[in-house]
């Protein structure tokens, strides 16, 4: 056996219009445990998933203890003895822990009936050598998130498995479960498993890795020891990236606040947020996946149901328990989905402009077809919008310009305070720069725009002011002139448990 | 933006000959039904086209039109009313009931007089009523439509039999109750079978008030909205349950419009009327265009649906076809229309 249990080289995957990952390598050492960092996108978990076979690479090579190997399923990975745990743990909930371990394989009896004893039995002895205090009759459903990840964890070991893959294991679980968890790792690594770890909480890392491995937009950037990294330096390769694409903001004369939200409060996802904005800003909320920035605004949108909290508008106070009322506060929200949740794909590009902007069209209810067809068709020239007619299905279109469309639909509400998240996911670069322009456009006529990017150099190229999330939290909140990526990825990662052991 | 202008010429002439599939597409229908007429006119000998026998088919399919034109909301925002065979029989024998003659020995309601208004608005509220539940249900406690409607069509059915009791119709009806079944305006009293039937001038109408509610008004553009994808119908500040609310109270009162005038047209309010003409109806609006998926939908399809499968039965009992093949025929119709639907609408996707 050579140095590494697992060798990739020069991976490349392409998903339709965008190249995940470029020429990526990536090594193991067995008995090891070593964490994968980067931003949201970099290209961690896709690396991880076409090791597990989750996904099929389209150029590179696997070496798994020297051997170049072919992983096309995840039953290939098993084979090569490689388990990932995803971060939406996959079990059936309705079976028992030890039938879980144990589904596609399931152990029988002499019959040839399958055997809920043998497996509880086969079960409870994995559980007894690793110290898992769990009931393996128990159904999944009644297990926690972190008694589900142990069974998981059991349930690669039952398989023999000498690369486990946990893709951010501790999103959902609590500092003692973490703590649970670690010593688990421990174990393993003890035992001479190695242990790949996907995370964006710098004190895990620090406290378990042997190994790091950093990547950016999909490329490789470095590997490293844990002992020779810290903390500012993990940040630098993880952003360190120039910014190349130049933003048309413009300085608007920025006015009154407009917009305040108070002890916002809604489940894990948001944790008595506060903000305010005011007309002419971009407020950039920038954050990690899962952090809860959608989920703030989307409450505040109504869309979901705030557990308390007050919004005020114009310096009142306004009850929002539907969208439609914050419509009627005069507020809009372009939402983060396209697909899902913006446009209705089979209706005219005239219809899905003009359905949010229907109480002003049709006083009475009665449609004022002209004046629908003067707005729609001032819209379309003023954000040159590429359709054959307005009577076009809005599916024919291209993204950017199905994202125009959607951004039209709130500029006809004409709303004082328009939230935009993702403004510019998955368009062109062409369509990219006119929202952003446009963005730019209505911040100068007096309108308060909040933005959610995931992409830093929107947030940095866009904002006045950027608030950043982590763990629902609002954790800061940095100024246009003082946000830079390295500050800001420093607050996201800024998570409440900080001391692991 | 000077330089979009070559873009936006070249958009143009593709859009021509997008429009000439799209146009076929949309009227393929018309196409159909102008063919069939054809085919039957050679086969019988011209008898079919005979203007008697042509307002006979619209007089015969304006039931399934009238529940055809609600069933088209519905189904426009991806939802199914299956309870509209049922409420039709409901609504028919409540109205049937009010609107018998004194003093025979089979009224339900022996020394109560009430004028046929009363009778004939007690049976569209009957059908309001229960189509209201239905909403009721679907927007307030989330029932999937196929499950409400499925329970409200056992519901409404049963409560129809309870209604009579013994099991026999309600007869000896008021001749102002029967004119809505068996009447003709613009009759030449000459001619007893001349003019126009009352329940085709009330399908018309029904059709022509249906059409300006989903072109010329927000509800209608709400219920495309909802169907075309109901999350961002939502986000986009529309009610969805209130939306959703009307359309079932909608359906309601047409299924209990098409018990007034199908009880009006045989003298009678019988429990069992109706049974089966919910599928009638989806096929109507199927065949019409409306698609299964949501969004898109017209009721002048719908109309032309139910024509066809009039003219086809029609056809059929022309040509001495038994009247079990013209069951057979009409399966057959549905699964050509969903196919076409799926064919149309993958093409995007």
């Amino acid at each position: 056996m050579g140095e590494y249990i697992v060798e990739m080289q020069g991976i490349v995957k392409r998903f339709p219009g965008v190249l995940a990952l470029n020429d990526v390598q990536f090594k193991l050492r067995p008995g090891t445990v070593h964490s994968l960092m980067g931003e949201n996108g970099a290209g961690k978990s896709t690396l991880m998933k076409i090791l597990a076979g989750v996904y099929t690479l389209d150029e590179g090579t696997i070496l798994i203890e020297g051997e170049q190997v072919s992983i096309q399923d995840p039953r290939d990975g098993l084979a090569h003895g490689i388990s990932m745990i995803h971060q939406e743990l996959m079990f059936v909930p309705e079976l028992t822990a030890a039938e879980n371990i144990f589904l596609g394989r399931e152990l029988r009896n002499k019959a040839g009936m399958v055997s809920k004893k043998a497996m509880i039995e086969a079960a409870q002895k994995v559980f007894d050598e690793w110290g898992i205090n769990i009931d393996p009759s128990a159904q999944m459903k009644t297990l926690s998130v972190a008694q589900a990840q142990m069974v998981e964890i059991a349930k690669a070991i039952a398989f023999g498995s000498k690369i486990i893959i946990m893709d951010e294991p501790t999103s959902a679980i609590t500092e003692r479960e973490v703590a649970r968890l670690h010593a688990m790792i421990a174990k393993l690594r003890a035992a001479g498993t190695a242990i790949i770890y996907i995370t964006h909480k710098m004190d895990e890392v620090f406290a378990i890795s042997d190994e790091l491995t950093v990547f950016r937009d999909g490329t490789w950037v470095a590997t490293e020891p844990a002992a020779k990294m810290d903390r500012n330096g993990l940040i630098a390769l993880m952003v360190g990236r120039e910014l190349t694409h130049l933003f048309p903001k413009s300085e608007a004369e920025i006015g009154d606040v407009i917009l305040e939200v108070e002890h916002l409060n809604r489940g894990r996802q948001v944790k008595d947020v506060s903000f305010q904005v005011r007309r002419g800003e971009i407020l950039g909320f920038a954050g990690l996946m899962g952090s809860g920035r959608t989920e703030v605004l989307e409450t505040v949108f109504g869309i979901h149901a705030a557990e308390s909290g007050t919004i005020k508008v114009k310096g009142k106070e306004v009850k929002i328990r539907e969208p439609h009322q914050a419509i009627e506060a005069g507020l809009g929200l372009l939402t983060e989905d396209r697909k899902k949740t913006g446009i209705m794909g089979v209706l005219s590009v005239r219809d899905n402009m003009s359905v949010a902007a229907l109480s002003r069209f049709a006083p009475g209810g009665i449609l004022r077809k002209r004046q629908i067809e003067e707005e729609c068709e001032a819209q379309r020239q003023a954000l040159a919008l590429k359709t054959p007619s307005l009577n076009q299905q809005i599916q024919n279109l291209s993204g950017g310009n199905q994202q125009k469309v959607l951004l039209s639909r709130w500029l006809l509400t004409d709303p004082d305070i328009l939230i935009i998240d993702e403004p510019t996911r998955g368009i062109d670069v062409g369509a990219k720069s006119e929202i952003h322009r446009l963005m730019s456009e209505l911040a100068k006529q007096g309108k308060a725009i909040i933005m959610v990017s995931s992409e830093m150099p929107e947030i940095l190229g866009m904002s006045d002011r950027v608030v950043v999330m982590c763990e629902g939290r609002l954790v800061g909140e940095v100024s246009r002139a003082e946000a830079t990526q390295e500050n800001i990825m420093e607050l996201a990662t800024r998570f409440s448990e900080e001391a692991v052991a | 933006m000077s330089n979009q202008t070559p873009t936006t010429s070249s958009l143009q002439v593709i859009k021509k000959g997008f429009q000439l599939g799209e146009f076929v597409r949309k009227y393929m229908i018309i196409g159909i039904l102008i063919l069939f007429v054809t085919a039957l006119a050679i086969l019988t000998n011209g008898n079919s086209i005979e203007p008697v026998n042509l307002v006979n088919v619209i007089r015969q399919v304006s039931a399934i039109g009238i529940i055809g034109v609600g069933m088209t909301f519905v189904i426009i925002t991806l939802g199914i009313d299956l309870s509209v065979g049922s409420i039709l029989g409901l609504s028919a024998v409540v109205a049937a009931s009010l609107a018998q003659v004194p003093g025979g020995a089979l009224v339900k309601f022996q020394g109560i007089d009430v004028p046929v208004v009363v009778a004939v608005l007690a049976g569209l509220g009957v059908g309001a009523f229960a189509g209201f539940i239905n909403g009721v249900l679907i927007s307030k406690f989330r029932l999937a439509p196929f499950i409400a409607t499925l329970g409200m069509m056992s519901i409404a059915r049963g409560l129809a039999y309870i209604y009579t009791g013994d099991g026999r119709p309600f007869s000896g009806l008021k001749d102002d109750y029967n004119y809505l079944g068996q009447g003709y305006i613009f009759n030449d009293p000459n001619q007893p079978l001349s003019g126009i039937p009352v329940p085709v001038v009330l399908f018309v109408l029904v059709a022509v008030v249906a059409t300006f509610l989903l072109n010329y008004t927000k509800f209608g553009r709400f219920t495309y909205a909802i169907g075309g994808n109901e999350t961002a119908a939502r986000v986009s500040g529309i009610s969805i349950p209130r939306v959703t609310l009307l359309i079932y109270t909608m359906s309601g009162l047409l299924a209990g419009l098409a018990g007034v005038l199908w009880s009006a047209r045989i003298g009678s309010g019988n429990s069992t009327l109706g049974t089966g003409i919910e599928l009638d109806a989806i096929t109507a609006t199927i065949i019409g265009g409306t698609s299964f998926k949501g969004g898109i939908g017209t009721i002048w399809g719908t109309v032309v649906g139910a024509l066809l499968i009039g003219v086809i039965n029609n056809g059929l009992d022309l040509l001495n076809v038994s009247p079990f093949w013209q069951i057979v025929v009409k399966g057959c119709i549905i699964i050509v229309a969903i196919i076409i639907d799926e064919r149309k609408n993958s093409k995007k996707s």
